[in-house]
């Protein structure tokens, strides 16, 4: 599946490890809450980096005492309208403090990307198939936003308090 | 009244282009119709019965004559030459192709106006009082909260998919004519002991299929808090909605199963972590909103000037609509005119292209070019000189929209029904059309007093039936059209649900049970009593009797 | 079993379109192409899936239809409105 992260992209180095698969040597996985739970120590102590990848009903909450241990969180939607995610990401960002990877994975569809991104994604998981170039432009769709969050895009109130100083 | 600024010019420029580009790749196949249809309704475009609906923002209700006439132009050059106001003091359009949609927006957008979240499970256009800054009965004046929410609101990238549709209602004044208690979220605004305004906050109201009565979670929540507030319901909202059924995802839901008390907690303790950060309302950027909201250069004038008198003594006419249809405005010397969009045998809420341009232009002439649309399908002119009124008067007569039935039995709201709507199981205009033309005697109206018929064509109560004095629901038996009575229902101050009075009626047999509704009021009031006033002494008992007595 | 027409909006417009005797789409019920049975039917949502995919038309169903000497005559209220329009509109008046 393409990747997209930090608005272009890359190869994929991690495995999206299931529940019954053999943990690999010397690969980065990708493992559910529930592996967390069982293997912490092992997953702890193996020497590479670890990813966590939360259902859409399992809130980060449940991992904010962990979240040192991860470099990468994979939020899923498991259908586009489950907006669960965008929340889960902007407390990952805004309240924990969670700076690694924030990869939005399932049913990722490019008229929300630019959402995603704002909550503090900063890398998608594409469909196959998906036209790369197409999905970067809808990043750009807009350059005005009303709401202050986690990205550093200047919100609209901001800009206008700029205008206003420098008006007066 | 507000007026874009650059940015927010630029935000629904990019909006028409995106869309645009949406259609464009529906339209040559890029997107199929599972993946373009909750896009299309981001932005308010269903697809019918008969064609494409397409539902245009009317933020909090306020219209410019500027937009208005816009509006007109959509009717006449993409539509067929009218549209329809909505409970959320919007206009919809039945007509429009879908070809057409972005040319629609892009000439929208020339007048500031847009179609964002009209439609899907994101925060939908906050409506408010519609006599917001002008009502006698105003705390305060809550349209530029309206305005910070609406631009808080608008393509919130946290809250574009939550469980289910989201609505805020807002009013300022003491009387409820916003239906606050009917609605997801509903503020009114109060003062603190030291004066200082904000907000009682009400959540989990809602109609559709399981009605409930908002509750209050805070009884004063200070004014540059709203933001970081609501972000915080919305927030629990998101997180907890039920999403593994459409009919239990609305946040009344939510709140029902946790109580009120556990639900306000969530909210509070949200609400420590956001509250005194960036989403707090700096004075400045309040101050900044609500100059666009300074009062119009009002005239000092005489509040009863004996033209008025005279007037409403030599034309019966113009006295029974300054009585119906008038309403008492804060400035001395000016009024609030109503007009009804309920003509004898009309189709409730409609206006034509004509009539839009005529409401325009007076409210150029006489209402410092401001309209307003209400919740319960009618425009209002905020800012009449009451020396105008006689020519405002006439002006609406001569168009067809000076009915003087404001809040009477023939002033209902009523869904568009089977004739447009692809969710509904019977007609429901038909219906109000017969109710209309069997009370046309507006002296019979008015000896009836106020009395507010709702209607909806199915369960999910767009028609608010639930909250009507009488409310009609249509219920489709072995394919033909019923209607089921409530009686008792309130969005006013003391909301309340109607309770259904019996089996539902024919199509043929409505207009008959309306009738004797009607007549078993007026025999069995009290000296000044409205009808909802008796039914609460009385009850149900001497409506179902007669109703039910020939069967 | 009723004779069945398929019915649909039309992609671009979102008129009510019913599929022809000629295989292409009309705004007319006259003139539909009718299934007398099950086969016949499926025969005609295969058709109906088609202009589908190739972005004609959306969400096709099959309706009942009665063979009058008057002409064809859907048997439902929703469907009677939907071929011939809302039974009150405000620019019929």
């Amino acid at each position: 599946m393409p990747l997209i992260k930090n608005g272009q992209q890359v190869a994929d180095p991690w495995l999206a490890l299931g529940d019954e698969e053999t943990l690999p040597e010397d690969v980065p996985v990708i493992v559910s809450l529930e592996r967390w739970q069982q293997e912490k120590d092992v997953l702890q102590t193996r020497g590479m980096e670890l990813g966590l990848r939360l259902r859409s009903d399992q809130s980060p909450q449940q991992v904010a005492e962990d979240l040192q241990f991860f470099s990468l969180i994979a939020l899923e939607f498991p259908k586009f309208t489950d907006g669960r995610a965008y929340s889960y990401a902007r407390l990952l960002r805004e309240r924990h403090g969670f700076s690694g990877e924030l990869r939005a994975v399932g049913n990722v569809l490019r008229d929300q990307l630019l959402f995603m991104q704002r909550c503090g994604f900063d890398a998608f998981e594409l469909p196959e198939n998906a036209p790369v170039e197409a999905w970067l432009r809808a990043l750009e769709d807009f350059s005005v936003w009303y709401q202050p969050v986690t990205d550093n895009r200047a919100p609209v109130s901001s800009l206008r308090r700029r205008l206003r100083v420098a008006a007066q | 009244m507000y007026r874009y600024d650059e940015f927010d010019e630029a935000l629904v420029r990019e909006r028409v282009a995106q869309f645009s580009d949406q259609v464009q790749r529906r339209l040559n196949g890029e997107l199929n119709e599972d993946e373009f249809k909750p896009l299309r309704l981001m932005n308010g475009l269903y697809l019918q019965l008969h064609a494409y609906m397409f539902r245009i923002a009317i933020p909090y209700g306020t219209l410019s004559s500027v937009q208005l006439r816009k509006l007109a132009h959509v009717a006449r050059t993409y539509d067929k030459g009218y549209g329809h106001i909505t409970t959320r003091q919007n206009m919809q359009f039945n007509w429009p192709r879908l070809e057409d949609a972005p040319a629609i927006l892009s000439d929208l957008a020339d007048a500031q106006l847009h179609a964002i979240q009209t439609s899907g499970n994101c925060i939908r256009n906050t409506t408010a009082d519609q006599y917001a800054g002008v009502a006698a009965d105003e705390i305060a004046d809550p349209r530029h909260y309206c305005e910070i929410i609406r631009q808080w609101s608008t393509l919130h990238p946290e809250f574009s998919f939550l469980p289910r549709k989201f609505k805020i209602a807002v009013t300022g004044a003491e009387e409820d004519r916003a239906a606050l208690r009917t609605h997801d979220i509903g503020l009114r605004m109060r003062r603190d002991a030291d004066g200082n305004p904000g907000f009682e906050v009400m959540v989990g109201g809602g109609l559709g299929r399981t009605p409930v009565v908002g509750v209050t979670i805070r009884e004063f929540l200070p004014e540059e808090h709203l933001l970081s507030y609501l972000e915080s319901t919305l927030r629990v909202y998101n997180q907890l909605g039920r999403r593994d059924n459409i009919h239990k995802a609305r946040i009344k839901i939510l709140v029902q199963s946790v109580g009120r008390d556990a639900f306000a907690r969530m909210v509070e303790e949200e609400w420590a972590q956001l509250r005194d950060g960036y989403l707090t309302l700096p004075q400045e950027e309040l101050d900044t909103i609500a100059r666009y909201f300074a009062p119009p250069p009002y005239e000092t004038l005489e509040d009863s000037p004996p033209e008025l008198e005279l007037w409403q003594s030599t034309s019966p006419g113009f006295a029974a609509w300054m009585n119906e249809n008038v309403a008492a405005h804060k400035q001395a010397g000016y009024a609030i005119v109503n007009i009804s969009l309920k003509p004898e045998g009309g189709v409730p809420g409609d206006i034509t292209a004509e009539q839009m341009d005529v409401v325009a232009d007076l409210a150029e002439r006489y209402s410092f070019s401001e309209i307003r649309a209400t919740h319960e399908q009618n425009l209002v002119l905020p800012y009449v000189r009451k020396l105008d009124l006689m020519a405002v008067w006439q002006g609406l007569q001569q168009a067809g929209l000076a009915t003087a039935n404001i809040g009477l039995i023939s002033d209902m709201i009523c869904c568009p029904g089977l004739d447009y709507c692809n969710l509904a199981n019977t007609r429901s205009i038909p219906v109000a059309q017969e109710i209309s033309e069997r009370f046309a005697d507006l002296s019979k109206q008015r000896d009836i007093g106020p009395l507010k018929i709702k209607m909806s064509g199915c369960i999910n109560a767009c028609g608010h039936h639930h909250v009507g004095h009488i409310g009609i629901l249509g219920v489709d038996k072995k394919g033909q059209e019923y209607y089921q009575i409530t009686l008792g229902g309130s969005a006013e101050n003391e909301t309340t649900l109607g309770n259904i009075v019996g089996p539902a009626f024919s199509a043929a047999e409505i207009g008959d049970a309306m009738e004797t509704i009607v007549d078993t009021y007026l025999t069995i009031r009290e000296e000044g009593e409205s009808f909802l006033e008796t039914y609460r002494r009385v009850g149900q008992q001497p409506f179902k009797e007669t109703l039910y007595a020939a069967h | 079993m009723y004779l069945k027409a398929i019915t649909a909006n039309r992609l671009r417009d979102g008129r009510v379109v019913y599929l022809s005797e000629a295989g292409n789409w009309s705004q007319s019920l006259e003139g539909s192409r009718l299934a007398r049975d099950e086969e016949e039917l499926q025969s005609l949502l295969d058709q109906a899936e088609v202009s589908v995919l190739r972005n004609e038309v959306v969400a096709p169903y099959a309706i009942d239809v009665l063979e009058l000497d008057s002409g064809y005559l859907t048997t439902r209220c929703r469907e009677e409105i939907r071929s011939t329009g809302p039974s009150r509109r405000t620019d019929a008046a």
